[in-house]
């Protein structure tokens, strides 16, 4: 199954190819490889193949089922499902089904998309390889040793794995990006504000953003521009109209100023043959007729400490309602404090027992300033520092991580080694900005895919993606 | 009186700031579209967001800012550009996410004040909050929640919007205590944003105690005593609470800050958590909330709206109705009393008759009537067409009552009423000479001693025949035609 | 801010997970004071930058007043929200004892 998610959708629409077929095809290669790599938590055939049937119906009798008509859609698992399974892969979710859908969901099964399953991520999204999972480790499909990157570990190597055309992951600190450029896929991280976060179960609120995965520039920009725009049930939701993104994709960067990010491309431990991709997207940038010149974003480079505060903090807040007493598992215990405490210890895996308690730490009286206060005003530089380089530059090009797929175990004793292959990724997200890796070569030695990234300032979007599609066409050999 | 004689004869003082929490009477909660409403079956007015069910997201309820805005014009708030909603981050069943959102360093209004008495409270701050849901204590006595084998939570009032109202340690007294709520509360009911029910909890009350010796001006260690849940417990918890600590303080202890629990029945208050207990809150911005900045256009609808507040309500009732102060608060104890007195007037009633009637003869018919029964639907008209029977002389004053609690009762207009009754009074001046001059001829004896009587006498004889005319004329006569007939036959 | 605080010891990592409610071992309790005293080293080169004058952003987008009507809406049916809930009873969540009032 190599048709991209236009090209299903568009013979769905004429009727040359049933739903019904483009699911069950679907599911053969789920049923093939999904033992091996672990990409879902949760397939759903059955409503898959109800939801296809309807499609067809619709098509029977006329009427439009809509721009991803019978396109398979897979779900990253901290995405609310009514009636279905939703995990967070936390045992403390396991079970739990939800009494409501994400607007995103609503948004694309009205769009005509097929939700096909339910996919693996690190708990709550913490992490970076989709190793801190309750329900076991995704593999990276192109290397069955290596991870798929993380959080959205599942959705990335779904996609990559020909599961499904299209994936929905969230991204608070690159995890869309990162697995994307691990996996050889196109993942991309919209504007904060463009997509709603209503039914996304939180992370980090003022981070998270939901986003696509799809096997191509095109495809990732019709999913986004069928599930964004303003959401009244989310009040971080950008109530301004949102550009469209399918149209002028193919405009060329001809005029653009490129602006390769020194402080995210030069860091400690990048793999060369990581830089050497960058040089090379960004020469063919140039031959596509952008100007292309280094930046340097001298704050970036606290991103990833003011994200570890940041992050856990919001976190710490977020995961607390999980004590067993609403929903979900409870463990029990002779009174509420320590039922809540059994419960949370049972529950919550280490990672996301170790971002709880640093992000308490972060916030606790006598710390708030030099940790969580101090943080917030590096994300005030950080913004500043993006500010003046998006003067001079259109877009800025930089790795979307310093290394290609690591060997699975490699870093799930060393969390602060873990950390640093965010390091790339985060600081689009403490400025609310957009970003998207797009595959750029493979290296030479393991032949795994590289990715690089263009970051672009709030609402250039469609920029971004335009740029993408330009290195995508000139991608070479 | 503001000063406490302890038993070794020192005068102590009370030092007091109050929190109030005040439940909005929006139609939905703070965060969500569950229905505002209080008495439901547990669990029914719930959805994702004020369950804190996962992936939920709350969106702030325009009219909670409204009614905040509203306080913060009847209590002479400063509103700032700006306010912003916190997460307080602690743990307790009855809270879904296990925070708090609510304001912290920026709330909608700061620095208002309210007088009592001619004293001027000031107001620290008020701040919007949500509630948190109820627990039922099982298998204890009298549903405690010490000594209960488990708890059962609903959560129907979790999401309702609260205004946190924190006063300045202005108070010096129980009483003024007790008057500074009742002012709150006609206030906040006045301006239409709670129905501060104490019992219903949908207005609840902390107070901050410390006592200091009089001349002192320092501030002594502070208590917080919860669970005040009607003025006079408010009043009693505080005397009580005075108590408590003058007598720690004459044997040489020291109070040590904690909250504590007045216990109704039993007429103390008990220790809850002391100070080292407090908890470290965590406060943060709420991510999920963007920051509150009134516009000009809101404040000026909110001003534009504004009823008038029951002390300048009280003061001009006082004036134009000519009556005290006591009066004044009667009329505005019970809805809709005032606006009954005044249309009277506006009808042609004579503005203080119209007003003692209405404290005395309304509130009685209402009494009558007891719970429940309001002053909507009564016809100012019935008033006014009594008193102007009274005034005409054809009805006694006494008999406009009796005319008046019948046409309040539905019987009837009080023409009709009088008509029915028989109760005109003779007015004619011409039949009151006859019965006068009966009078005299049938009781010469006491004519006579009234002519050779002292002050006291005449006084005693005089009322004998008035009492003997009014007997012959079955109590019809008009009193005051009466008297004038009889002072100039005994003058004659 | 341009102090970082000390070295984070057992005890606060105790007194962290009380705040946290959880009910981590001994062996967890170690394992974290080592880790997170790594991190929050790591983290300390932000603590010590000179931020004197900037003020902080809590959230990437400047919008403000983001208001909903007060119109009631259907709420969830309450059976629907109880089967997920880990015990009840007569129509409320049970809870094991609470040990003292909210604070
Ligand atoms: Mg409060
Ligand atoms: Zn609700």
């Amino acid at each position: 199954m190599n048709s991209s998610a236009f090209d299903i959708a568009a013979d769905v629409r004429a009727g040359r190819v049933s739903a019904r077929d483009v699911v069950e095809q679907h599911l053969a290669t789920i049923a093939d490889r999904e033992a091996d790599v672990h990409a879902f938590n949760l397939v759903m055939a059955d409503v898959a193949r109800r939801q296809a049937d309807a499609v067809d119906g619709d098509v029977a009798a006329g009427h439009d089922p809509g721009p991803l008509a019978g396109v398979p859609l897979a779900l990253k698992d901290n995405l609310c499902t009514r009636g279905v399974d939703t995990t967070c892969s936390s045992r403390i979710l396991q079970g739990w089904k939800p009494p409501y859908d994400a607007t995103v969901v609503t948004r694309l099964r009205d769009a005509g998309a097929v939700a096909i399953g339910k996919t693996n991520l690190d708990e709550f999204a913490m992490g970076s390889s989709t190793e801190n999972s309750a329900f076991g480790a995704t593999r990276n499909p192109r290397d069955l040793s290596r991870v798929p990157g993380g959080s959205s570990g599942g959705s990335a190597a779904a996609v990559a794995a020909g599961f499904a055309p299209l994936a929905l992951g969230s991204d608070t600190g690159g995890s869309i990006r990162q697995p994307a450029a691990l996996c050889g896929v196109v993942g991309m991280k919209p504007t904060y504000g463009t997509v709603s976060r209503y039914g996304l179960i939180a992370f980090a609120s003022s981070l998270d953003q939901i986003g696509p995965f799809a096997t191509n520039v095109r495809d990732a920009a019709l999913l986004l521009e069928t599930m964004w725009g303003h959401d009244p049930l989310d009040s971080t939701s950008i109530a301004s109209p949102l550009p469209t993104l399918v149209q002028g994709l193919d405009d060329g960067v001809r005029g653009l100023r490129v602006g390769i990010v020194e402080e995210l491309t030069d860091v400690e431990g990048i793999d060369p043959e990581v830089r050497a991709a960058v040089s090379s997207a960004a020469r063919a940038l140039e031959d596509a007729g952008a100007s292309v010149d280094r930046v340097s974003v001298p704050s970036t480079m606290y991103g990833l400490d003011a994200y570890y505060l940041i992050a856990p903090a919001e976190a710490s807040s977020n995961l607390a309602r999980y004590d067993g007493v609403r929903y979900g598992l409870r463990e029990e215990g002779t009174d509420i404090g320590t039922m809540n405490a059994n419960t949370r210890d049972r529950g919550f895996g280490a990672e996301v027992k170790r971002r709880i308690m640093l992000g308490t730490y972060a916030l606790s009286a006598g710390y708030y300033d030099a940790y969580y206060g101090q943080a917030q005003r590096v994300r005030t530089l950080i913004v500043r520092d993006f500010a003046a380089a998006y003067e001079r530059f259109d877009v800025l090009l930089s790795p979307t991580s310093p290394t290609i797929a690591f060997e699975a175990g490699s870093k799930t004793a060393d969390p602060l080694a873990m950390y640093l292959s965010d390091v790339c990724t985060i600081p689009t997200n403490l400025a609310g900005h957009c970003a998207i890796s797009v595959p750029f070569g493979s290296d030479s030695v393991h032949n795994m895919p590289i990715g690089v990234q263009i970051l672009g300032r709030e609402l250039a979007d469609a920029l971004i993606f335009r740029v993408a599609r330009a290195l995508e066409v000139n991608r070479g050999a | 009186m503001s000063v406490i004689t302890s038993a070794s004869g020192t005068e102590w003082e009370i030092v007091s700031g109050l929190e109030v929490h005040c439940e909005l009477a929006t139609a939905t909660k703070i965060f969500c579209s569950c229905a505002n409403q209080f008495g439901e079956e547990p669990n029914t007015n719930v959805c994702p967001v004020c369950l804190g069910l996962p992936g939920s997201l709350p969106v702030l309820n325009e009219k909670a800012v409204e009614y905040a805005l509203r306080v913060g014009e009847a209590f002479h708030f400063t509103v700032p550009a700006q306010s912003v909603f916190h997460r307080k981050n602690y743990f307790y069943p009855d809270m879904p996410k296990n925070f708090q959102t609510t304001q912290y360093d920026e709330p909608i209004c700061e620095h208002g004040w309210l007088e009592v008495d001619g004293v001027r409270l000031g107001i620290t701050r008020a701040h919007l909050e949500e509630d948190t849901g109820k627990s039922m204590h099982m298998g204890g006595a009298g549903g405690r929640i010490h000594g209960a084998s488990h708890s059962l939570i609903d959560y129907n009032r979790a999401g309702v919007p609260l205004l946190e109202i924190v006063s300045e340690p202005d108070i010096r007294s129980s009483e003024q205590a007790a008057a500074y709520v009742d002012e709150l509360r006609s206030t906040l009911k006045a301006i239409g944003v709670s129905d501060v029910k104490m019992e219903e909890g949908s207005l609840r009350v902390d107070a901050n105690v410390s006592v200091r010796r009089i001349g002192d001006t320092g501030f002594g260690t502070r208590c917080e005593i919860k669970n005040l849940n009607s003025l006079k417990s408010l009043r009693d918890a505080m005397d009580h609470e005075a108590a408590r600590q003058i007598e720690i303080l004459e044997d040489g202890g020291e109070i040590r800050q904690e909250t504590r629990l007045w216990n109704e029945n039993e007429g103390h208050t008990a220790s809850m958590r002391s100070k080292e207990e407090a908890y470290d809150y965590r406060y943060f911005p709420e991510p999920d909330l963007v920051p509150v900045q009134p516009t000009d256009e809101l404040r000026a609808h909110v001003r534009a709206t504004m009823p008038e507040l029951p002390a300048a309500r009280r003061t001009r009732l006082m004036a134009e109705l000519s009556i005290s102060e006591q009066d004044a608060r009667t009329l505005l104890s019970t809805d809709g009393l005032a606006d009954f007195a005044e249309a009277a007037v506006v009808l042609g009633a004579p503005p203080r008759d119209a007003a003692l009637w209405t404290t005395q003869d309304v509130s009685a018919h209402l009494n009558v009537l007891g719970g429940g029964a309001t002053v909507e639907g009564l016809d100012p008209g019935l008033l006014v067409e009594t008193l102007q029977l009274v005034s005409d002389g054809l009805v006694s004053r006494n008999q406009g009552k009796e005319v008046f609690a019948a046409a309040l009762a539905g019987e009837g207009r009080p023409a009709q009423i009088v008509a029915d009754r028989g109760l005109a009074q003779v007015s004619d001046s011409g039949a009151l000479g006859a019965v006068v001059d009966e009078v005299f001829a049938a009781n010469s004896a006491a004519v006579q001693e009234w002519r050779d009587g002292d002050d006291k006498v005449r006084k005693k004889k005089r009322g004998f025949l008035m009492g003997e005319a009014m007997k012959a004329l079955k109590g019809q006569g008009n009193p005051q035609l009466l008297n004038q007939l009889i002072d100039e036959r005994l003058a004659d | 801010m341009t102090s970082s605080p000390a070295r984070l010891t057992r005890s606060d990592v105790e007194h962290v997970a009380k705040l946290a409610r959880l009910a981590l071992s001994d062996a967890e309790i170690t394992e974290f004071t080592e880790q997170l005293a790594v991190i929050l080293e790591h983290a300390a080169l932000v603590s010590a930058l000179d931020t004197s004058d900037i003020p902080p952003t809590s959230h990437p987008l400047p919008l403000v007043n983001v208001l909903r009507a007060d119109v009631v809406k259907p709420s969830v049916g309450r059976d629907e929200l109880l089967t997920s809930a880990p015990d009840a009873e007569s129509g409320r969540f049970r809870v094991p004892r609470i040990l003292g009032e909210a604070p």
